[in-house]
């Protein structure tokens, strides 16, 4: 168990992280002109940097392995990801968050998909933003910025008093949920385990009895799930970008017939696919992020359309990597089957992908006619 | 992070928009189906616009317009069907010729192809060298100051009403073959240059050129003796950089949608109420929005003066092989009517969608294959090792 404190300030992490949050920006955007930037901005490349280097130093795939073995959670890395501000970094700052926009919370999701750390941020951060959103819980929510309290959503509706598999269910001190037209709190206590499931995430049934009611009508619960979705996406778009790094560093040195497995044309251009619709992704799931953030009328569309297309993608890139690897990709062994079941798993806690894809096709088209 | 246009830009789509509507006609549209991409009133319309002038930069003499603008400008020609595929290779060529050519080439050809009173056409490709463009082996031999060239072209699409043929040749064939490449422009009219049909199975008509003993004097080289390699080179990053074909799908898709809504199947039901055909939809539409990010991506790129490459590959890679996927599934969809072709007066959107499919299996060909486009993202996006 490493000493957090002690830790942070000999690396001047602590430091480091104010900086950070000092450099969030109000997440009330000016009306300045728009510019088309598709790049990171130097803060937010800062952001990444200092983030970047935090999961690397704290989350290598031993700890990603460690939580797989207890309840898909690793509370001293929760803690250490507190002391940098990141559960309350895009809450309000009258709230005790550090006032920074969606997409500077994105950046943070990225890094932390693509060492497929084993803390609940998206869920967290959605659920706070939601109570935030909600009004009448500003106690709670400061609670919830400090990484103290652990809050998550429950992505489906709860049937007769149970949400089923519930993200971070296992750990978390206090699930939102939404049925019936009504979001409601429950804080009935996590079980501590996690149902056994194919990416050993935190997931565990919770109970909604006695839930408290929350000011949060159906439009206000859909941006709750889009922000997860948006969210989500750029978690894949990281896990992915990693899976290929991992991926083509190993086809650079397996040696089969007299050379790196790399040259064959045939891997090249498995990877060149995978690169590609990884890219577009990244693009496309950043631009969601940024619509949510902006309140553009597209925000729903694209948040939807991210999701899936990263999904979709992310698990192209872990086929390709995981393939490439030959035999040792399916020992346990190798990282990239991490990776692979990561992907398999996260958009599936939402439900069917094909639900999702009926669901955009109802805004789009209209409802089907006809239909029982 | 910021993927909204500045409202200059903005005000230039309004503008583009209220053009298009102005200019571009479903006849036009129609007319193309002669097999030459081009409709010259909107191309002159264009040109007293000033844009064919736009996309190249104002230090050369061109319109200077941002990157931003031009990909805006691609954006509302491709929803709209227009038919841009001669305009694209008439500004490619005076952009070429602005950076490599020399006065009389500035003062004769540029002028002409700007202001929309010539076309040109690209010849890049011979019978036997395609993807290897640097292999080709038309032959160009000094004479005192004249050159004298021989050999022949393939897919030199546009040259039956093209007025120039930008055209690679060899003159030197004992060096490395990158290092004997040399480039001329080459008005068509000039003799021992004959153009023969390609008849392609889509509508469109391509060319393939002979060039026998034909004379040119050395006013007509643009760039260096053996310097073509680096004139090539600027010839590729104009045409990723100005051609489009980021929005092929829309259309198609548009007429998907009109179709399934439309429609009624023998069950009594409309295809867009089957969830099969729902997903299919969506799906596309998501493809669409990808292409966009890209399309914006490189845009960005430009205008803040990094000239994209990988980039415009896996743009182009991911555009043309959704694109042909999207085709292939609404030609589906329509089942039997699919076939009819615009030929037929019952054919749907007047074959609208049986026309991209034979279209679209070249947009994954020209420009730099999907192949050598892979090869491109593996090598430079992902650092795995060059093998050609």
């Amino acid at each position: 168990m490493i000493d957090t404190s002690t830790y942070f300030d000999m690396k001047g992490w602590k430091r480091f992280g104010s900086i950070c949050r000092a450099s969030f920006r109000p997440a009330a955007l000016s009306d300045e002109d728009g510019r088309m930037r598709t790049r990171l901005t130097t803060d937010e490349i800062a952001v990444r940097d200092a983030f970047g280097d935090f999961f690397t130093n704290e989350s290598p795939s031993a700890v990603v392995r460690g939580a797989a073995t207890g309840n898909g959670f690793d509370r001293s890395l929760w803690e250490a990801l507190s002391a940098m501000g990141a559960p309350g970094m895009s809450l309000p700052e009258s709230m005790g968050g550090a006032g920074a926009t969606l997409t500077d919370l994105a950046i943070v999701a990225e890094v932390a998909g693509a060492h497929l750390a084993p803390v609940p941020l998206v869920e967290h951060a959605v659920a706070a933003r939601a109570l935030a959103r909600s009004g009448g819980h500003d106690a709670l929510v400061a609670e919830l910025a400090t990484g103290e309290l652990i809050g998550t959503v429950a992505l489906r509706s709860p049937i007769e008093g149970t949400a089923r598999l519930v993200p971070a269910g296992a750990i978390a001190d206090l699930v939102l949920h939404h049925g019936d037209g009504r979001t409601e709190l429950s804080r009935n206590p996590a079980p501590g385990a996690a149902v056994p499931n194919t990416a050993d995430l935190p997931l565990a049934h919770r109970a909604t009895t006695g839930a408290e009611p929350v000011a949060l009508d159906d439009a206000g619960w859909e941006r709750t799930l889009d922000e997860w979705r948006a969210l989500t996406a750029v978690a894949y778009v990281g896990l992915a970008k990693r899976a290929l790094e991992i991926g083509v560093a190993y086809a650079k040195e397996r040696i089969q017939f007299g050379v790196p497995i790399g040259t064959f044309q045939a891997v090249q251009h498995g990877f060149a696919d995978a690169g590609t619709r990884v890219e577009g992704a990244h693009l496309l799931a950043q631009r969601a992020v940024w619509a949510l953030d902006t309140d553009q009328s597209d925000a729903c569309r694209l948040a939807g359309m991210a999701l899936l297309f990263a999904a979709e993608s992310a698990r192209f890139a872990t086929d390709r990597a995981l393939q490439y690897h030959g035999g040792y990709g399916f020992s346990e062994e190798y990282d990239i089957q991490l990776y692979h079941r990561h992907a398999t798993a996260w958009i599936l806690q939402l439900g069917e992908p094909a639900a999702e894809y009926a669901r955009l096709a109802a805004a789009e088209y209209g409802p089907v006619e006809g239909a029982a | 992070m910021d993927f909204s246009f500045p409202p200059d830009v903005e005000a230039f789509r309004a503008e583009v928009r209220s053009f298009l509507d102005e200019h571009l006609t479903e006849e036009m549209i129609e007319a193309t189906h002669d097999g030459t991409i081009h409709a010259p009133e909107l191309h002159a319309a264009m040109a007293a616009k000033g844009w064919l002038a736009g996309p190249v930069p104002e230090e050369l003499g061109g319109g200077g317009r941002s990157a931003l603008e031009s990909v805006v400008l691609n954006e509302e020609m491709q929803l709209a069907r227009a038919p841009i595929d001669a305009m694209a290779v008439a500004i490619i060529v005076a952009a070429i010729l602005l950076e490599h050519g020399n006065d009389f080439l500035k003062e004769t050809a540029v002028p002409r192809l700007l202001d929309g009173s010539a076309l040109g056409c690209f010849g890049y490709t011979e019978p036997e060298s395609g993807s290897d463009v640097a292999a080709a082996t038309t032959r160009a031999v000094q004479d005192g100051d004249e050159w004298v060239i021989n050999g022949a072209k393939m897919w030199t699409t546009m040259a039956h009403v093209a007025d120039y043929v930008i055209l690679l040749t060899r003159t030197d064939p004992d060096v490395p073959k990158h290092k004997g490449l040399t480039f001329f422009l080459v008005p068509l009219d000039t003799p021992g240059i004959e153009i023969q049909p390609v008849p392609t199975m889509a509508t469109e008509r391509s060319n393939a050129t002979f060039y026998d003993d034909v004379r040119l004097s050395d006013d007509w080289r643009v760039g260096d003796v053996n310097g073509g390699w680096a004139v090539m080179k600027t010839a590729l990053k104009y045409e990723r950089g100005i051609a489009g074909g980021q929005f092929l799908s829309p259309p198609v898709i548009g007429a998907a949608v009109d179709w399934a809504c439309n429609h009624v199947r023998a069950d009594g039901r409309r295809p867009i109420d089957d969830p099969a055909v729902r997903e299919t939809l969506i799906r596309a539409e998501i493809d669409v929005e990808v292409c966009r990010g890209f399309a914006y991506h490189c845009a960005d790129l430009a205008n803040e003066g990094e000239m994209f490459g990988v980039e415009g590959s896996m743009t182009k890679l991911f555009a043309s092989e959704t694109y042909k996927r999207h085709a292939r599934e609404f030609h589906d969809l329509m089942g039997a009517e699919g076939l009819l072709t615009h030929e037929s007066p019952e054919a749907h959107l007047g074959g609208r969608i049986e026309e991209n499919l034979r279209h679209s299996p070249v947009t994954a060909i020209y420009g730099g294959t999907s192949e050598i486009n892979r090869n491109l993202v593996a090598e430079v996006h992902l650092g795995l090792p060059r093998m050609r």
